[in-house]
């Protein structure tokens, strides 16, 4: 065991001298390998962020959303709907909630304006998403008008500023008072844009949702849990799109690889026939070749992470944001909460380490059965 | 289908490896056909060279298997929330029919590539190499498991429909779709410990015994009681290990206890238990060769040394899974 | 020490260029001598020490070392007999570039998996002893010729081989610097070491060290003294 050991230290001190020797050569090396973990590893981060970002959102968010439908469409809730639902063993809280959407053409975006039950705001007051105060420049205490779809200008004055916590969702935000949102949109007494359900046990949910779908069958509800799987499936359908994409990518870098390792140059020939000459198994170059693979890889799955790590978490993933992000014009400038992800590491590990393995195994074979007595036949 | 980046990962991974087999299987025939030690001539010395290469292959896909099994486990897990009813990877493999055999058979094709390797550990020690036609005939007989492996995958995947809300409705997946079920059924907690801690004792005095002795008795018993322990070890874990690690009376997942909210603790029983299997079926696998005069050295030094890996993979794993009990709050036993 | 029987080995061999360097070469090296092998170019002198240096396999017949039949063994196990009973002195010196002297000595001893420290203390004196003990940190591009030869001496010596095997030691070196390769010579047989040669130069082949000859020409011996 312990002349293993020091035999394996032996192998790593050459390698490494020899890697050294090499500079220019390993250095494109690890470029090209390290950029190829750089943007595979960019596009796992920036899903998994945006994944895990969808998810925090949508804890807070009620268990089931009740709609009305019209002809398939989506309808408003009209009076005494609510009561209709009587109560559903299960459910401890059940209101009907007012949100809609605005389309500002100062700025030509959507904002998704909302009369919230759980925050007192005054008459005449707004609190407002990060991206507008970036956008329109809003700070508490200003004012801002805005025209309605019925054309009347609406003036509020800006109470708040909400936090940047979660601005993936709340960037678009305009909360305000019920009576203002109804005076804004015309909308009519006692209808409502949808329900909201309140269930604790999750094991309920089902269940409860059944018992809507019977009382009202006009009604369609929305399962936090469906949600969450839905978006789950489209963040990695995205991240897979991506991937095939970059699919090419791959082979080209296993190409690559093989060219490399098979391309010896005569001094690295004649470097492997001088070992096997002076006493060095092919088993033992092979190992020596092993370890230098697994330094070039590990040095550039660690350069390229990290790169994929500054670039999503602290340049907001400018290379790629279009692709992945949603529709909305209103790109939010949130910080993603760092994550580092067991799985996404050892699927990078097979989109690279792998290949690599696989490119270079045989060039690396056909170099190390160098025949030991080469050396003295040139 | 379900288009995600783990899943692209895993069939590439069982693709390359049944590739390079299919691809490197003309030179395994050429060995088995004209192998011949005593010749000096240049095609010999080619097929020398050769071996070299499979080795180097083999145990790449040995590394491979082990690895795509973790992550087929851990995709199964992250997949779970796609579908009702999946609490887990349990869950998510019940899908479909194809989810465990995948699994199952990916771990035994680990098993394979591990004796694999012992069996060339020890071949490539003798100098006349006895064993070699035996070798490529096995590597040649392990290429229809490989494309099987690859099958049950693709099956798996392609089977896979997340329950994902459309356009037109909230619908319910659950409403009348069985089931699935997330939970493994187990034993008893009482007889699955005695079990357990009866069948890792042995294997690790068989493993102990096997490494003083080195005959061939000892060595089919360390084999045959690393087998025991294997299934005693897994089924200890379902009935009783993981509901201390959990500390939840029912939650009988042999999976949730590699994910992070439970610290990775099961790598630190799973490590030590396929390695010490690996060794010690290997000890009793590889006895019969003992008798072949240029092996009679070489395999009773090497079973033995494996007995010994064996009987200490055992330890630490008994005395890993004993501490996880001893601290858990769960009481099971009065 | 080494026997050889009836030893042929070909090149290319099924092809049309097939070609045989050696075709029956009955031979014994004897132990703690001198012995030169010496033949034109293309008289199969290489081929011949590549074989009884284990380096290669011959295609047919027998090669004993100490008695113990050898050729038939893959290359793993010639491998680790070449390790622990040869050292090589190649003709063009074969160091390799951008290593230090040190470093290019203990290269052999790596697959043994003895100590760093040991080897560097081994190496250290074996470089001392021919008075290249400051130059051992030099990377071996910067040595002269004669230095170069010496550390590749060293080199061989560094597993502590029974046997030495040196092809053409002399062909890059001028009159001077031959002799003193001789005189190393001749303290290394003088130590107990069985030497195996080639050369046709003949301040080698002539002088006092040398304690057999073998001609060689097209593969067979012509002639032994």
């Amino acid at each position: 065991m312990k002349t293993w050991i020091e035999k394996q230290k032996h192998l790593i001190d050459f390698t490494l001298a020899s890697l050294s020797r090499r500079k220019g050569k390993n250095l494109g090396l690890l470029f090209i390998y390290g950029l190829l973990v750089f943007v595979l590893a960019s596009v796992a981060l920036y899903t998994h962020a945006l994944r895990a970002e969808a998810q925090k959102v949508l804890a807070g968010t009620p268990e089931i959303v009740l709609q009305r439908l019209v002809a398939g469409r989506h309808d408003l809730i009209p009076p005494g709907y609510i009561e209709k639902i009587g109560r559903v063993r299960g459910v401890q809280k059940q209101e009907g909630r007012l949100w809609g959407y605005y389309y500002d053409s100062v700025v030509k975006a959507n904002y998704t304006f909302m009369a919230p039950r759980d925050m007192q705001i005054e008459r005449g007051e707004i609190v407002v998403g990060p991206a507008l105060e970036r956008s329109r420049g809003l700070a508490a205490g200003n004012g801002i008008s805005f025209r309605s779809y019925s054309g009347e200008l609406h003036t509020f004055i800006v109470g708040d500023v909400l936090p940047q916590g979660s601005e993936l969702v709340s960037a678009d935000l305009v909360l305000m008072n019920e009576a203002d949102f109804r005076a804004f949109f015309r909308y009519p007494e006692g209808h409502y844009t949808d329900i909201a359900l309140a269930v604790a046990n999750p094991q309920e949910i089902r269940n409860v949702a059944l018992k809507l779908m019977a009382a009202l069958p006009d009604s369609r509800p929305i399962l936090r849990d469906e949600v969450l799987r839905t978006y789950a499936s489209i963040f990695d359908w995205r991240e897979g799109i991506m991937l095939a994409l970059l699919a090419a990518a791959i082979l080209a870098f296993g190409i690559f690889a093989w060219e490399k390792a098979a391309g010896l140059s005569a001094e690295e020939k004649r470097e492997i026939g001088i070992l096997k000459a002076i006493g060095w198994e092919t088993g033992d170059v092979i190992k020596m070749k092993f370890w230098e693979g697994l330094l070039i890889s590990l040095l550039a799955f660690l350069l390229g992470y990290v790169a994929a790590w500054l670039h999503v978490f602290h340049a907001n993933a400018a290379l790629f944001e279009p692709v992945l992000k949603g529709w909305a014009v209103l790109y939010p400038s949130f910080r993603l909460t760092p994550h580092i992800d067991g799985l996404q590491v050892a699927t990078l590990f097979f989109f690279t380490v792998f290949p690599y393995t696989a490119a270079v195994l045989v060039p690396i074979w056909r170099a190390a059965t160098t025949d030991p007595d080469t050396v003295m036949r040139s | 289908m379900i288009f995600q980046p783990a899943i692209i990962a895993l069939l590439l991974a069982a693709g390359l490896s049944l590739a390079m087999l299919l691809i490197a299987s003309p030179f395994a025939v050429q060995v088995i056909r004209h192998w011949d030690i005593a010749s000096g001539s240049e095609r010999q010395l080619k097929l020398e060279r050769l071996t070299y290469l499979f080795s180097t292959l083999v145990a790449f896909v040995c590394l491979v298997q082990i690895l795509a099994a973790l992550l087929f486990v851990f995709n199964a897990d992250k997949m779970s929330v796609m579908f009702v009813g999946a609490m887990c990877a349990v869950g998510a493999l019940n899908v479909n029919a194809f989810g465990f055999p995948a699994l199952y058979l990916q771990l035994a094709l680990f098993f394979l590539a591990a004796l694999w390797l012992a069996i060339n550990h020890a071949d490539s020690r003798a100098r006349d190499y006895p064993l070699v036609r035996l070798k490529y005939a096995l590597l040649i007989a392990a290429i229809p498991l490989f494309a099987a492996s690859l099958w049950l995958q693709l099956s798996y995947f392609l089977g896979l429909k997340a329950d994902v809300i459309t356009s037109c409705c909230g619908s319910l997946f659950s409403a009348d779709a069985p089931t699935l079920a997330s939970e493994v059924s187990a034993l008893e907690p009482k007889p699955a410990l005695l079990g357990f801690y009866g069948a890792t004792a042995a294997a690790i005095a068989l493993g102990g015994w096997h490494w003083r002795r080195r005959d061939n008795l000892s060595g089919y018993a360390a084999g045959l009681g690393a087998l025991a322990a294997f299934l005693a070890g897994i089924a200890g874990i379902l009935a009783f290990v993981s509901l201390y690690i959990y500390e939840h009376p029912n939650h009988h997942c042999p999976f949730c206890i590699l994910k992070p909210d439970y610290d990775y603790q099961g790598y630190w029983l799973y490590l030590p238990l396929f390695a010490a299997t690996a060794a010690g079926m290997s000890a009793g696998a590889l006895r019969p060769f003992a008798r072949r005069p240029s092996l009679a050295q070489v395999v009773p030094e090497f079973t033995g040394r494996l007995a010994g890996v064996a009987a200490i993979g055992y330890v630490l794993f008994a005395l890993v899974a004993s501490v996880m009990i001893w601290q858990s709050n769960l009481i099971l036993l009065e | 020490m080494i026997e050889l029987n009836s030893i042929r080995k070909a090149f290319n061999q099924g092809r049309h260029n097939e070609y045989w360097a050696l075709s029956g070469i009955d031979l014994s090296i004897p132990e703690k001598r001198v012995t030169a092998l010496k033949g034109p170019s293309g008289s199969g002198k290489t081929t011949l020490l590549t074989i009884l240096g284990c380096l290669a396999r011959p295609t047919e017949g027998r090669v004993r070392l100490k008695g113990e039949d050898i050729s038939g063994l893959p290359e793993r196990f010639l491998t680790e007999i070449r390790r622990q009973t040869f050292g090589f002195i190649f003709q063009q010196f074969n160091l390799i570039r951008g290593l230090s002297a040190i470093e290019n000595v203990i290269l052999p001893a790596f697959p043994t998996g003895r100590p760093r420290r040991e080897l560097r203390e081994k190496a250290e004196a074996l470089l001392a002893d021919v008075d290249l003990g400051h130059r051992r940190e030099a990377k071996v591009e910067w040595l002269s010729g004669g230095e170069q030869q010496r550390v590749a001496i060293c080199r061989a010596l560094i597993n502590d081989p029974e046997l030495l095997i040196a092809d053409e030691p002399t062909a890059n070196l001028d009159t001077k610097l031959s002799q003193e390769f001789l005189a190393i010579l001749e303290k290394l047989a003088a130590a107990g070491r069985t030497i195996v040669l080639t050369s046709h130069d003949p301040l080698v082949v002539e002088s006092d060290v040398v304690d057999f000859v073998v001609s060689l020409r097209d593969g067979r011996i012509v002639d032994e003294k």
